[in-house]
């Protein structure tokens, strides 16, 4: 009974450690920016996502809001990434290889400017699941109290 | 998440280490020669990646400090005690801007490394307040 009570926030729950897990494969790679022959890793959120909510079995994939947000099928004609196996240990969800952009000589492939971007991104989207589990917690409070 | 701190903080140490052989290079730039007659080598450090706890976090560590084998500079002074036969004398061989350059880089590096640890720990600042 009381799994009924929280269903709703577990999409957001396991977006957050997803998000948090995400933020420490891109502080890896910021520092790793000058260690020669390191290759910059990189995470597919939204395949990483639907494996989590699909292994478990809930009732997440009917709820509206994941619906509109597209995580269905990907297009037909979209290429599937290659993802590597992660080098180093193995966090259970698919890490792949980032794209080169500039290539350097020491064969390092870590690009900085889009690591830092995607650090400040990750933590502004981790802030924003948190206000949604946030505003779903006080959602119930006011259900239970009644006022 | 907490990994994040060993991650960084890792690099942080790297790329201080970095910061003491750039201090130690540049401070020996005119030595002509140690206590055992060789001039000062200029050393450089080597980083590799450093797996980090159980779940694939990847740090790095300073696998070796190598010592520049480049020539020194040879600079004609008949008068200096240290001169050889020829009347030159043996410099270091540490090159003044190329160290200017690393310590720049090594500072940056470890501003980036900061900033990544107060982003982090603001975060879990946040999920602390989760439900006030």
């Amino acid at each position: 009974m009381l799994d009924k009570l929280t269903s709703a926030m577990d999409f957001h729950t396991k977006a957050l450690v997803l998000r948090s897990e995400r933020q420490r494969v891109i502080a890896g790679n910021i520092a790793n920016a000058d260690t020669p022959g390191y290759a910059a890793r990189e995470s597919n959120f939204a395949d990483a996502l639907r494996n989590a909510s699909g292994s478990t079995g809930t009732s997440v994939g009917t709820t509206p809001m994941v619906g509109a947000s597209g995580t269905g099928t990907p297009h037909a004609r979209h290429i599937a990434l290659g993802s590597g196996t992660g080098g180093i240990g193995g966090s259970g969800n698919e890490q792949g290889y980032a794209a080169q952009t500039q290539p350097r000589l020491d064969g390092n492939s870590v690009d900085l400017d889009r690591e830092r971007a995607a650090f400040a991104d990750n933590a502004v989207r981790y802030e924003a699941t948190l206000r949604f589990l946030n505003g779903q917690g006080k959602t119930m409070l006011a259900a239970i109290t009644g006022q | 998440m907490f990994s994040v701190f060993g991650i960084s903080g890792s690099a942080i140490s790297a790329q201080s280490q970095r910061l003491n052989v750039v201090a130690s290079n540049l401070a020996n730039a005119d030595a002509v020669a140690g206590p055992d007659g060789q001039p000062y080598k200029a050393r450089q450090v080597v980083f590799q990646t450093a797996p980090m706890g159980a779940d694939g976090g990847a740090g790095v560590r300073v696998d070796a400090v190598t010592e520049s084998q480049t020539p020194g500079r040879k600079v004609h002074e008949p008068a200096n005690p240290m001169a050889d036969a020829q009347g030159y004398v043996t410099h270091s061989n540490v090159n003044a801007v190329e160290e200017m350059v690393n310590m720049i880089s090594a500072s940056r590096a470890y501003q980036n490394n900061v900033e990544v640890m107060n982003t982090a720990k603001n975060m879990l600042l946040k999920v602390l307040q989760l439900g006030t």
